[in-house]
Parts: C-alpha cells; structure tokens; sequence
C-alpha cells in the first residue's frame, strides 16, 4: 500500500488484494479490504460519502458517485468526474 | 552535476549526437529516402506524411517542425529530398538548415529524372556527408548547454507515484545547474491548471498557462463530449487511472517543483532556460517530435504499461514505473523505477542522472540499441485540402 500524500483518502495497492484481506497502510495501520483490489488500483482508506472528494496528490481527482464504504475499491465505478475550472 | 561532450555546432547549440539524416520534404519522397538509406545504412531517415497540402497553422506547424529537426544540434549535416511540386519545397526546408551554418544538400525527384537516378545521387551525397562528420569530435561543455524533454506514455497507477516522481527531482537537478526541461503534454495537465499557474515566473506566464489548458480542455470537451473529462486511454484505464485530474497530477510531478519560466508552443526553441511547458498535446509520438523540434537533445519518458518507442535523432531513456514492467521488457526499458518503494526517490533520480550523463556522452540508450527510429507523427490541428 503506498500513500502518496498526507491529506489522501485513497492509497494505492502494490499487489493484487483479495476482499476480507487485512492489510497494512504505512502511517494509517491496519485496513480491511471490503472488495476485491486490482493491482495498481486504489483503496479507500475511510468511508466516502456519495458527492465527496476522492483525494489523491493531496488534492481532488473526482467525486464519488455512490457511497464508498471503508477498504472498498475506487475507479470508475464509483468515482465520477469533478468539474474542471482551468 | 558535471557537463558532458558534446558536439559544438555553428549556431551555438551542442549536439549528443551526430547524426547525419535523410529528410523528405514531403510524404512522396519517403521511398526514395528509404531506397537511399538502405544503400547507406548509417544514415538516419526522418520519414514523416506531411509536406503538402496543408494552409495556415498546419503547414506553419509542419515547415517549422521539419526544419528544427533538419537543422537539430544532434544533426551534422542533412540531406533533404524533395519531388518537386509539394508546398514545402526541398529547397525552402534546406535553406532553413543553411541559417545554422550546417552542412545541407537537397535533391528534388522530378528533376533528378525519377526514384532509381535521385537514390543513386542521394546515396553518393550521403557518403560524403558521413565521412565528413566522422571528422568531428566532442568537446566539454556544461549543463546549461543541455535542454531535456520530458514524456510519458502508456502511464499506470505506479508512473505518478514512481517515475513520475523520480523524474522530476532529476529535473530539479537539471533546472538548479542551469540547464533547461520541457515539459509538455497539455491534455494531461487539465485540472491542474491552477498547481501549474502558482509556480509560473510572472502574471504573463501564468496567463499563458492557463489559456493553454483551458484551450486544451475546451478541444477535449469538443471532441469528446460529457465523457471529457474521464476519458483516459483504455490502457491507463485498465492500470487503475479513474480521472484524468488523477493521471494529471501524476503526469505534472516529472516537471519538478521549479518555476516555470516559459510557455513555448509546439515545436519552439526557449529562448531562456530553466523550467519551460510547450504547448502540445498528450499523444506522446506528437509531443515528442515538438520537444526534439524545440531543441532537446535527451528525452526522458515514463512509462507504466511499456512502451517501446524512441526517435531518430534523439536518445530516449525508458524509465519504467514497477519492477514488474521492467523485468518484462527489459530491452526497452532503461532504469527500474519500481525500486522506489525500497530505495526512496532521491536513489532512482540519482540512477537515472548517472544514466543520462552516459547517454549524452554517447552511450547508447535502449531505444537506439533497438532502432526504435519509427516514423515522425506531427501535431495537426485541421484537415488537409
């Protein structure tokens, strides 16, 4: 598990992770895996209500589109756009 | 950080290599430069589809990218070949080369009387080319001599956390000895306009920023429509990327955290140093043509899913961002990033320097042991007529 920044609500997983799977966050502890992680992907490391941001970099690269519970897997499933203001 | 040898050429620049190229003025000479390159295989061909046809910003775009790689510091000498009726003549992209005091000839097929008779010509003029750059040698010079294009491609969830990161301490370290780093890739800066604005050099940069990714995302919400803004190449997509304000922050931290001192557009030389963003798109084949075009003698290029490209004229090192990618493709991939996770970032930046200062030197980088020479992709914003 790698997080990349302090104020991250995700982190990212360094292997496939199998749902059930208690699994060490440096500088947060122990999570549960609450779905199953792809290789690669990202973890949430707290519950993320529907309409909050997903944090990543320390800053915001989407919201959730459904309630995300503790551990559960964030792609596009359940993550949608932000609106951008460039 | 010391300097390198280099090639020192009339015009000022240094070249890390010194390549003596083929370059078609236009689509319709690429057999001949190719008849002409397998006669004389230590020639380098720039083969490209552009050349004729095209009006206003497309052929401004393609005279200039074509000329500055014609007349790039890693070029000794060019041969142009052209067929006679294009817009951009053999002629005119030869006497762009001349300005650089290099050495250039061109050929025109319809007046050499057809293929056979202008490769046959072509192949002689080529020789004496390269017989006269095998006389000349490097000499030592220092970092601010340097200009490094940055790319990625192919990026997964590791390229940002990873090599993405290690890069860009090893841009500092360019930036703070004077040197010179391109960073580009506009599509991937959209939602980060504002990380990007804070560190410009001045309002006016900033401004110029800002319009940029805003130009950029108004082109991708025009071609892409509700999906803009989390559509993501399908291999990203797979890799774990969920948003493109994800990849792009990720995408960003290859730059470093330098201010950023220009906004050159695409296929334009800077004309200071330190941190500069060119304005060019996320296809990486298209952005790294502009960055060489722009005068970057190295590129450094991260990536996640593997690829394997490279350029002509140009050294690209491959840093690949898991152990995993580089064990799999290990004669493409020139620096394990993956190693982060057990030597920290500074450690990777450090290998990566080390590497890059070989290369330049004249040691070859993976993608030129491979012959990844490939064709030239050039931006284009319109259609031809």
């Amino acid at each position: 598990m790698l997080k990349v920044n302090e104020r991250d609500n995700v982190a990212v997983a360094l292997r496939e992770i199998v749902a059930g799977t208690e699994v060490e966050v440096p500088g947060r502890g122990v999570l549960k895996a609450a779905d199953d992680i792809p290789y690669g992907h990202k973890i949430a490391l707290e519950e993320i209500p529907e309409g909050h941001p997903v944090v990543k970099y320390g800053e915001t690269i989407g919201l959730a589109s459904t309630h995300v519970p503790e551990g559960g897997w964030v792609h596009t499933q359940n993550m949608g756009p932000v609106e951008v203001n460039s | 950080m010391s300097g390198f040898n280099g090639f020192e050429r009339p015009d000022g620049t240094v070249g890390v290599r010194n390549h003596v190229v083929v370059i078609p003025s236009v689509a319709c000479a690429n057999g001949v430069a190719a008849e002409i390159v397998r006669q004389v295989p230590q020639a380098v061909p720039l083969y490209h589809g552009h050349g004729c046809s095209r009006a206003g910003r497309d052929l401004e775009l393609h005279f200039r990218t074509l000329s500055n790689l014609a007349r790039h510091p890693n070029v000794s000498a060019a041969l142009v070949v052209g067929l006679g009726c294009e817009v951009i003549k053999a002629e005119l992209l030869a006497g762009e080369v001349l300005r650089t005091g290099r050495r250039v000839e061109y050929i025109d097929i319809q007046a050499e009387g057809g293929s056979r008779r202008s490769a046959e010509k072509g192949a002689g003029i080529v020789r004496k080319l390269l017989a006269d750059a095998a006389e000349e040698s490097r000499t030592a010079v220092g970092i601010d001599r340097l200009i490094v294009g940055l790319e990625c491609g192919g990026s997964d969830a590791f390229s940002g956390i990873t090599a993405n990161p290690a890069v860009g301490v090893l841009s500092d370290l360019v930036v703070a000895d004077g040197g010179t780093v391109i960073l580009t890739e506009n599509t991937e800066m959209i939602g980060t306009s504002h990380v990007l604005e804070r560190r410009a050099v001045s309002p006016e940069v900033a401004e110029r920023i800002r319009d940029m990714v805003a130009r950029a995302e108004k082109r991708t919400r025009d071609i892409l429509g509700p999906l803009a803004s989390m559509v993501i190449a399908p291999g990203n997509m797979d890799g774990g990327m969920s948003s493109i304000q994800e990849k792009s922050l990720g995408c960003i931290t290859k730059g470093g955290g330098s201010p950023i001192t220009q906004v050159v557009d695409y296929a334009e030389p800077p004309t200071g140093k330190g941190l500069v963003l060119m304005d060019a798109p996320g296809y990486d084949v298209e952005s790294m043509a502009g960055v060489v075009a722009a005068g970057a003698q190295v590129v450094i290029f991260t990536t996640g899913r593997g690829n394997p490209i490279g350029f002509p004229i140009a050294p690209v090192i491959k840093v690949a961002s898991t152990s995993k990618l580089f064990a799999s493709m290990e004669d493409d991939m020139d620096v394990d990033a993956g190693t982060v996770l057990e030597r920290g970032i500074d450690e990777v930046a450090r290998e990566v320097l080390r590497l890059m200062m070989g290369i330049l030197n004249g040691e070859p980088a993976k993608a030129e042991m491979n012959r990844q020479d490939g064709i030239l992709c050039l931006y284009t914003t319109g259609p031809s007529f």
